[in-house]
């Protein structure tokens, strides 16, 4: 996983609640077996019209949200299925971040691994945002992960929560699964005390 | 699994007990290291989990714990045929040749035991009591219908938890759901999850696992509490579980997978000491009156937009916040529903019977129930997709097969089907269905398609009618 580094962006503005992963990216994309290509099929069902041609009206068909690395969403976001290739899908089109007032549990920890940062902001601040860009679509803000910090247009900036651990591996590009191999003794320790079991080659 | 006893303990809720249980090792400034007993896989969220497998020259720790299935992506007609779409087979072939490199036991498309993941575990008995169940898919939480801390997860941890077995998790609040008093006559399990999501809304759940508990949740049988606790995860919640208790065992006991003798009179010590201690706090807790149910169904664009069948849609000019007023409007204009008006009576081009939620025989003998003797709409397609080859089995051995024929409804083989619309089985644009799956967000069904959701006795009535129906008025 590569470093997570600060970084400044203008936004891309999505103001929906409740956005699920199957607008993200439809199920009839999940037929692969890979990763490769999901980003041509981001919000697809919003981005292109019935014929294919792209929809536009629709905030990544314009200039203002192509320039964007970080998304606005309302909240609630990536509810639904616990599909990781939502947020394959939105990294490999751009996004570095997604900001919201709150994201759904799977969501957000698949984005953790992913190197998206799911940025949660209170929701004076989110209507403020949406403001911002009302005024000026080009308006910028900067996302410090070090230091857990959203810089707002205005120049003022706002602490946002984040898992310690995911900050961490984040940041340092550390691999979790090698993070997890590595207490192999306490597995095994674990697993010679299991007092039941299931045995699912029996009943293949 | 319940090693730790002692009286003098803090009260714990049962979701602490199981937590507790399988703690590996805790870290200072790391999440825990917590154990799966069992890990279900299946063709859509595992390719890229094996392919880092493979890069890093890993091997699955216990296939022993680990059972693949496919479901997603199959498709539901005759399985002698050849699978028409081309991506979809090499994700199916592609997934088996995995299975078979790891070691893992697989039902594959002709198995006798293939079906949807989460009827299949508590079918076969390798979903019990007191275990941590997890999954690539968020419907996971079925399985905590058995008092299993069970949830879904991404592709990430599908390859950690293969490789080693164990999750990096932090712990959950805890949201006790009590459901109290008796269900009226055409009310059931899956009305009383639809209000519930309806009340909470499906960010209500974030960050908690719910335990539904009391009267109205005890009486329910095994099938129903899995209805319930399927849906979890449209109230936000990653996990929802029924404490174990005769129901559960009796349910459990010859089983395949379930323990034998011995280790039967073992375990059912240890799953008895599961259930939530006198006076344990949770962090949040909603009470629901069953008696005063209607059976329910949604409107909108998620399962929270849910409302009592006799019911108005909402009017968004009623809403004061911008955001959500907006949401409201913009589901309204998907479904093209009037504010205001109940759905009642609105026609119906498709009714899907099936998923994860209700797709088991209790679920296909209710709507059996009501069709039996009687004609579907001739407008109304009707699809019954049993939830596994058991339960097809079942089905056909107690002539239910013969009797949605007979009525007018396909019967169809065992798989997600329309539910997710990525095998084939899908709704045109614009066209409404009445659906006992658990999603109807936009396109969800197929694009453009617009779903109902509700209960398998709702979608058999709606079904003989081609309107949206009242149960009770047929019963
Ligand atoms: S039936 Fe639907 S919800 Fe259940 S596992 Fe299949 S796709 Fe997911």
């Amino acid at each position: 996983m590569e470093k997570f580094t600060k970084f400044t962006s203008r936004l891309a503005p999505l103001p929906i609640d409740n956005i699920d992963t199957d607008q993200i990216i439809p199920a009839r994309f999940l037929k692969t077996t890979s990763k490769a290509g999901l980003e041509d099929n981001l919000f697809c069902d919003w981005r292109y019209d019935a014929q294919g041609n792209p929809n536009p009206e629709f905030i990544l068909n314009q200039p203002q949200g192509r320039a964007a690395q970080i998304l606005l969403a309302g909240d609630n976001f990536g509810c639904g299925s616990s599909r990781e290739h939502a947020p394959w899908a939105l990294t490999q089109f751009g996004f570095q971040a997604v900001i919201s007032t709150s994201f759904a549990d799977i969501f957000r920890g698949n984005s953790l691994k992913n190197s998206l940062l799911p940025i949660i902001v209170p929701p004076e601040v989110h209507k403020e945002l949406f403001a911002a860009l009302a005024a000026d679509p080009a308006a910028t803000v900067t996302v410090d992960l070090l230091e857990r910090k959203l810089i707002l247009p205005d120049g003022s900036s706002v602490e946002f929560p984040i898992d310690e651990f995911a900050r961490h591996c984040m940041l340092e590009g550390v691999d979790e699964l090698g993070y997890i191999l590595q207490q192999e003794s306490a597995i095994a320790a674990y697993e010679a005390k299991r007092p039941l079991t299931v045995n699912t080659l029996s009943v293949a | 699994m319940g090693q730790e006893n002692g009286a003098a303990k803090k009260p714990r809720t049962i979701i602490e007990k199981v937590w507790n249980n399988h703690i590996v090792a805790e870290r200072e400034g790391a999440p825990t290291l917590l154990y799966i007993d069992l890990h279900l896989v299946h063709e859509v969220t595992s390719p890229q989990a094996f392919s880092g497998l493979r890069q890093r020259g890993l091997k699955v720790r216990r296939p022993d714990l680990t059972i693949g299935t496919t479901d997603h992506s199959i498709p539901t007609h005759d399985r002698s045929l050849p699978i028409i779409d081309k991506i979809a087979e090499n994700q199916i072939t592609q997934f088996e040749k995995n299975c078979r490199e790891f070691g893992i036991p697989f039902y594959g498309p002709h198995s006798s035991k293939q079906g949807i993941v989460h009827v299949i575990g508590p079918e076969q008995g390798l979903t019990q009591p007191g275990m941590t169940v997890v999954c690539g898919d968020s419907h996971t939480a079925t399985h905590g219908a058995f008092g299993a801390l069970a949830f879904g997860i991404g592709t990430s941890q599908v390859e950690h938890v293969l490789a080693s077995q164990c999750l990096l998790q932090s712990p959950s609040k805890t949201f006790e759901v009590r459901v109290e008093g008796a269900l009226k006559n055409g009310v059931g399990a899956k009305d009383i999850v639809l209000n519930l999501i309806s009340r909470i809304g499906i960010g209500g759940g974030t960050g908690c696992v719910f335990e539904y508990s009391s009267s109205a949740i005890r009486s329910l049988s095994m099938e129903e509490r899995m209805t319930i606790c399927n849906m979890s995860i449209e109230g936000g919640a990653r996990a929802g579980l029924v404490a174990p208790d005769e129901t559960t065992y009796q349910y459990l006991a010859g089983r395949p997978a379930a323990p034998k003798g011995a280790d039967w009179d073992r375990a059912l010590k240890l799953w008895r000491q599961l259930p939530t201690d006198e006076g344990a706090k949770f962090d949040k807790t909603i009470y629901i009156d069953a008696s005063s149910l209607e059976p329910m169904i949604t409107f909108g664009t998620n399962p929270g937009m849910g409302i009592p069948i006799t019911g108005p849609v909402p009017d968004p000019a009623r809403i004061s916040d911008p955001v959500e007023r907006e949401s409201l409007g913009k589901a309204l204009r998907y479904m093209d529903l009037p504010a205001g008006k109940p759905v009642l009576g609105h026609p119906v081009n498709v009714v899907f019977i099936g998923s994860c939620t209700n797709s088991r025989i209790s679920d296909l003998r209710a709507a059996a129930a009501l069709l039996k003797g009687r004609k579907v709409n001739p407008k109304v397609r009707v699809m019954v997709v049993p939830g596994s080859q058991e339960v097809k089995k079942q089905a056909q051995a107690e002539g239910l097969d013969v009797i949605f024929q007979e009525a007018g409804a396909e019967w169809r083989e065992a798989g997600c089907s329309m539910c997710i619309a990525m095998n084939g089985d899908q709704l045109q644009p614009g066209e409404y269905s009445v659906s006992t799956s658990n999603r109807n967000f936009e396109g969800r069904q197929g694009k453009g398609g617009r779903t109902f959701l509700a209960s398998p006795l709702t979608a058999a009535a709606s079904a003989l009618t081609g309107v949206v129906t009242d149960v009770r008025t047929l019963l």
